[in-house]
């Protein structure tokens, strides 16, 4: 069975090709079937896998199929070859089973959208493109995938691409995770340099013999491929794109925020975890930016209107706990909040895309009100994955994720109280927000006018999403309550175990303040926007609150003081240069060549004498050469 | 004192330039006809002097040649002048430039 190894990526690949070809010649009805059904036919591909890497693991964990060379020069060559190994296992499930429930929906969701095939061709390459990215056996391949993430990324966020704002936010992806994609490639170069190869293996073999722990070389090249990871999955300082890329359809919101663009960089550096390991400094750099950005986002998300940019900003801050977990090396509980998060990301997406849809385009939640028994599916789905988002103690499967993490964040061996403290914060704010979100748009008066509810093709994800959502989280269970650890048992033949440090504080406690916590942004919000509403009224008066809000409402106006720091001068330059040489000299050829079409053009004035005169000083000329020499 | 070929080439070249100038400088066009014939009886001559100093028949056959053509030829552009001059009441080349491309300017 492992044969079908190739065929999980080659089919979304297939589908694109097809679709991209013959799209415009196809039915409606046919492209929803090749788009969804080869995503589909990857997916049971991967259960089958996955059931048989469950039965009979192949030797060492991990199976390689080389399909062929890609290239080979003197010193270095390239294969192509595909590793499943658990840590891709578990990518490729949720790429491929979380990406087939995105494109059945949107089957449904696109229906009356113009470019229906041109959707399912850039999603399937999109899908393709992370399966490559995760099964890639060298960096360079990886990087192939990694750059038709971005490519595929710009294709569908500027998908209404009629409208100039929506090509500014595909643009400004595009530029912002160019930037980390560039720092990358040169930490490939610098491994290149130093180990003479990019197959993963062989890094992961020689990297501890070559290197000393912490030596400069080493830590620029962790940095160099966490700034990379950092530009697709969004973190400070290159976090700007993420709540612009809001502009694409909502199910392209769904696959980028839940399998594939975002989490790219978590598993960039999941993969590359030996490199890591080399570099203490680099751990430590991509706990305080996890910590960071999980507080930057959550902050912003408190006061959003739109409901896809508060899911936006949500999705940053929960890949800060990714990039947390990973800094404090508790790279299991990456992966698995990654699995978990996939779902109720995916699953809100989804939803907040129905509910948009249903609502005629009105994406503001003040608007929107009293849903709860009007679209009951609906508000039952919805309040499934916020639940999971919120963390709920034990119902859901975000709990015992985002649990293993703030448990990792104080004990493990990189991990510091301070970081633990941020992280609870981040817990407390996003049980706030997500409770403000699911009164707001589901309590209270309704406000506008509902059109047709979603139908069936778009309810089944969404009810396979919810169960998952929250039951998703029961494979692992904090050691402390129940000794039930697949998952990480599952990821620990790839990736190392967590090493914790002895702690005075049992882990009890700590999940309890975890729960409190969680349970007081519940509460708080419940205060703000439910029983009490004057409150909030009372805030909106005051000068300092206001501009408060409107600070994180742009996002801590990340985007002014880049456009002062980098766009500005570069305008600045670029006009002071506008008349340079070099145009100056295609100028002049262009002039020159111009003026020498005039001149010979009045030669031609249809006169004998002229004529007759031309040929004469022709022939007086030629006969004084002649004579001459 | 018989006559040298290059006597009669010299008077061949004479009449050539006469000819010549006569095309360049007239504006009258029956004028520049005749200045024309006047060229090409100058040819002529210079070939039937080739043709005697070698003893060959080809410059009078040349000759010939030439001959008929310029009769042709006046006998053409005597009518083209005729409509010309219908059409346009004038002979002046420099006035009759219905046919003259604009100039190209870019």
């Amino acid at each position: 069975m492992y044969n079908f190894l190739a065929f999980i990526p080659l089919l979304p690949f297939l589908g694109f090709f097809i679709l991209f070809l013959a799209g415009r010649y196809l039915s409606r009805t046919m492209i929803a079937i090749i788009g969804t059904g080869t995503i589909s036919i990857a997916a049971l591909l991967t259960i089958v896998l996955w059931i048989q890497y469950l039965q009979s693991p192949p030797p060492n964990g991990a199976y390689t199929q080389t399909l062929w060379h890609w290239f080979n020069t003197s010193s270095f060559s390239s294969t192509i070859t595909l590793r499943l190994d658990s840590l891709s296992l578990t990518f490729v499930f949720v790429i491929t089973f979380v990406g087939a429930l995105i494109h059945l929906y949107s089957a449904a969701f696109m229906q009356h959208d113009r470019d229906y095939a041109r959707f399912f061709a850039s999603m399937n390459l999109f899908v393709c493109s992370m399966l490559i990215l995760v099964l890639a056996d060298n960096l360079l391949l990886l990087y192939l995938g990694w750059e038709g993430v971005g490519l595929c990324s710009y294709l569908l966020i500027g998908f209404w691409y009629e409208t100039p704002a929506n090509n500014r936010a595909a643009n400004k992806a595009f530029y912002l995770t160019r930037i980390g994609d560039t720092a990358m490639a040169i930490g490939l170069f610098l491994i290149f340099q130093e180990l003479g190869t990019l197959d993963i293996q062989q890094i992961a073999a020689s990297a501890p013999m070559h290197f000393n722990i912490g030596s400069p070389t080493i830590t620029a090249i962790a940095l160099l491929l966490l700034a990379g990871g950092i530009g697709k999955s969004a973190q400070l300082p290159l976090q700007t794109w993420l709540p612009d890329a809001m502009a694409g359809p909502s199910p392209v919101s769904a696959l980028i925020h839940a399998a594939t663009m975002v989490t790219a960089g978590v598993y960039l550096i999941a993969r590359m975890h030996i490199v890591f390991q080399l570099a203490p400094i680099a751990m430590n750099i991509t706990a305080v930016i996890g910590a960071l950005t999980l507080l930057v986002a959550g902050c912003s998300a408190m006061v959003q209107t739109d409901i896809k940019r508060i899911l936006a900003y949500s999705t940053m801050s929960q890949i800060g706990y990714m990039f947390l977990a990973l800094g404090v090396g508790a790279w299991g509980a990456a992966i698995f909040h990654f699995f978990t998060h996939a779902f109720f990301k995916a699953l809100l997406f989804l939803a907040a895309g129905a509910i948009i849809e249903t609502l005629h385009h009105e994406h503001n939640i003040f608007r929107m009100g009293g849903l709860r028994t009007r679209l009951p599916l609906v508000f039952w789905t919805f309040l499934a994955g916020a639940a999971a988002l919120a963390a709920l103690p034990f119902i859901t499967s975000g709990f015992f994720s985002k649990d293993q993490i703030l448990w990792y964040s104080l004990t493990a061996n990189n991990g510091n109280p301070l970081l633990w403290l941020i992280a609870l914060s981040g817990a407390l704010i996003t049980a706030f927000y997500t409770t403000r979100l699911i009164l707001v748009v589901f309590w209270g008066e309704p406000k506008t006018h509902i059109g047709a509810p979603p139908n069936g093709l778009m309810t089944i994800p969404l009810l396979i999403l919810a169960i998952l959502s929250l039951t998703a989280g029961f494979i692992e269970w904090p050691h402390n309550m129940i000794h039930l650890t697949l998952f990480s048992n599952f990821v620990q033949n790839t990736l190392p175990a967590t090493i914790v440090n002895e702690t005075a504080i049992p882990e009890a406690i700590v999940q309890l303040i975890a729960i409190l916590a969680t349970l007081s942004g519940v509460y708080i919000g419940y205060l703000l926007y439910y029983r009490n509403l004057s409150i909030v009224e009372r805030w909106k008066q005051s000068q300092g609150m206001e501009s408060l809000r409107s600070f994180l409402l742009d996002g801590w106006r990340f985007d002014h003081f880049y456009n002062w720091l980098f766009v500005r001068p570069f305008l600045f330059l670029t006009s002071i240069n506008k008349s340079d040489l070099f145009d100056q000299i295609n100028k002049g050829i262009a002039s020159g060549s111009r003026w020498m079409n005039q001149l010979i053009s009045t030669t031609q004035n249809g006169s004998l004498r002229w004529y007759l005169a031309g040929v004469l000083f022709g022939i007086l000329f030629i006969l004084t050469l002649q004579l001459l020499l | 004192m018989p006559i040298t070929a290059q006597a009669i080439l010299i008077v061949a070249a004479i009449l050539f330039i006469l000819g010549l100038v006569g095309v360049l400088t007239r504006k009258n066009i029956i004028f520049i006809l005749v200045s024309l014939e006047i060229m090409l009886n100058a040819a002529g001559m210079a070939f039937i002097a080739a043709g005697a100093k070698w003893g060959q028949p080809d410059g009078q056959i040349m000759f010939l040649f030439i001959l008929a053509m310029a009769a042709s030829e006046v006998s053409v552009g005597l009518a083209l002048i005729m409509q010309a001059y219908h059409q346009h009441k004038t002979l002046d080349v420099d006035q009759l430039t219905a046919l003259r491309d604009e100039p190209v300017t870019i």
